[in-house]
């Protein structure tokens, strides 16, 4: 039985800040597609108060779903992107025939993406409040547990979806983009989950963001924090977590069983 | 050699993929201070085996213990003075020499890497690539920086697969005298497989030769084709390769 060892996980994440600190190409996208969401929703949701007659109010709704919504797709994207830079670089029979153990790693890839979402959160929040007054800290620590929520689904859909690409192989890295944008009509980022046919409030009923999004609009309409609802999306955020890390670890176990992870680029799925 | 005095003791080690074979019964055992020749044709398991040894690839049967350590049970302990370098798997390209040390240092837990690094760029004269992207480095230059990351833990187990590849004779030379120095100073127990018969004859004490993947003979590289009534090492690996069954018995 290995022991945990923070130093490997250290070597993850100093690997993804050496990519990030000598390429651009790495850097501008965690905060261009933010900052084009930010800024089209700003104007969108100040159109729809004129139309609507209720003014910059809805500017809070909209453009907060939007900010919380892209927070999840940054930390999903985040995990998936620091795997896939060790696929792009062939990276896994190096990696895999050192000590590191499958928690540390993915632990690793984690962490990556906490520091690279981060850095997209700061960069909606100051561009919300300088283009469009939105104030978020104005909710102060409200905010947080919302933001966790939604951190946990997204390491969980981003473990799920590295589960999947190694699994089926390079050529499966299509599945990552959309996935977030696949769930968004179910969790009800811009309306409330009543909205929807009976089939797809069962299945936003297992989706940790529904409580979230539901919440949100509830704080944003000036009233308290449902941490009941909050409460449930902690939940099943915690299944989720530990059914994406089973789904890895059973993917990784069959790779190190058919000698995927050594002849990972020949996309053998058996 | 009794098992218990080897640095790697591998016993009764299979790989069967369905209904293929790879490799099957291989047992080996590299004692403190040797270096073994793995040989073989293209396919005879030589790199299966190596996967194996490494802990990437699960055994059918079999087990390895490195150093004392089982390697499934152990892993950390067993991995942890473990080192590999192949030409096929070269260090990530985008990062640079120094960057990709630093990054295995940590991984392989160096717990002072920036002394143990600034001499291994020097020792693999490759102080003035220190910042260059690997991948932009030739093929002997990039097999310097695969070895160098291969001694960063001070291995007591090297697994070389085929090292010598598509180097110049030059730069293979070099590398064979850089791995001897270090077996010769620091006792490690080396496995090495290549295609290169001058380098097996030159650098190892022993042979084993693995054919469909079961090994068929094992002895010193010198004194082996004689036995099997060939002229060179490079006559009897043919042989090997194309007539395995015909070599069963010296």
């Amino acid at each position: 039985m290995s022991r945990f060892s923070s130093r490997r996980v250290a070597a993850v994440l100093l690997r993804h800040f050496y990519l990030m600190r000598g390429s651009p190409a790495r850097v501008v996208p965690l905060f261009a597609w933010v900052a084009v969401d930010i800024v089209l929703w700003g104007f969108i949701a100040r159109w729809f108060g004129v139309l609507s007659g209720r003014g910059p109010s809805l500017v809070p709704v909209l453009l907060g779903a939007v900010l919380l919504w892209d927070f999840f797709t940054r930390v999903m994207h985040g995990v998936t992107m620091a795997f896939l830079e060790d696929v792009w670089s062939r990276n896994f029979l190096n990696l895999f025939s050192t000590p590191i153990t499958v928690a540390e790693y993915v632990v690793g890839l984690v962490l990556s993406s906490l520091a690279t979402s981060l850095v997209g959160l700061g960069a909606m929040l100051l561009l919300a409040s300088l283009g469009f007054g939105l104030s978020f800290l104005s909710y102060g620590l409200a905010l947080l547990p919302f933001l966790l929520v939604l951190f946990g689904l997204g390491v969980a859909l981003g473990i799920l979806a590295v589960a999947l690409v190694l699994r089926l192989g390079p050529a499966a890295e299509w599945f990552v983009w959309p996935m977030p944008a696949l769930l968004a009509p179910f969790v009800g980022v811009f309306y409330p989950v009543s909205t929807l046919p009976g089939w797809m409030r069962a299945i936003a009923a297992v989706l940790p963001p529904s409580p979230v999004f539901e919440g949100l609009r509830a704080v944003v309409a000036g009233g308290p924090v449902p941490w009941g609802s909050l409460g449930l999306g902690a939940a099943l955020c915690a299944a989720w977590i530990a059914l994406a890390a089973w789904a890895y670890a059973a993917v990784h176990r069959h790779a190190v069983r058919t000698g995927l992870i050594g002849r990972y680029s020949a996309e053998t799925v058996s | 050699m009794p098992a218990s005095d080897s640095i790697l003791s591998a016993s009764g080690l299979a790989k069967r993929y369905g209904d293929t074979v790879a490799v099957s019964g291989v047992s080996l055992h590299i004692a403190p201070g040797e270096i073994v020749g793995l040989l073989g044709p293209n396919g005879a398991g030589k790199t299966t085996t190596i996967d194996m040894l490494l802990g990437v690839l699960e055994p059918s049967a079999g087990t390895v213990r490195i150093g004392g350590h089982d390697l499934r049970r152990e892993r950390e302990a067993a991995l942890s003075r473990t080192a590999f370098t192949a030409s096929y798997a070269p260090l990530p390209g985008n990062l640079t020499v120094a960057q990709n040390l630093r990054d295995f240092a940590l991984l392989l837990g160096v717990s002072r890497p920036g002394p143990v690094i600034e001499r291994l760029l020097r020792e693999f004269d490759l102080a003035r690539f220190r910042d260059a992207k690997c991948g932009v480095l030739s093929s002997g230059e990039q097999t310097r920086v695969g070895l160098a990351k291969a001694m960063l833990n001070e291995p007591r187990l090297l697994l070389l697969d085929e090292p010598t590849a598509s180097l110049d004779p030059s730069v293979a030379r070099d590398i064979r005298e850089r791995i001897r120095d270090f077996v010769s100073r620091t006792g490690a127990g080396v496995l090495w497989t290549s295609h290169n018969m001058r380098d097996v004859e030159e650098v190892c004490s022993r042979v084993l030769f693995l054919s469909r993947g079961r090994i068929l003979l094992e002895g010193d590289p010198r004194a082996l084709p004689g036995a099997h009534g060939k002229d060179t090492l490079e006559d009897l690996f043919v042989a090997v390769a194309r007539e395995p069954l015909t070599l069963d018995a010296p």
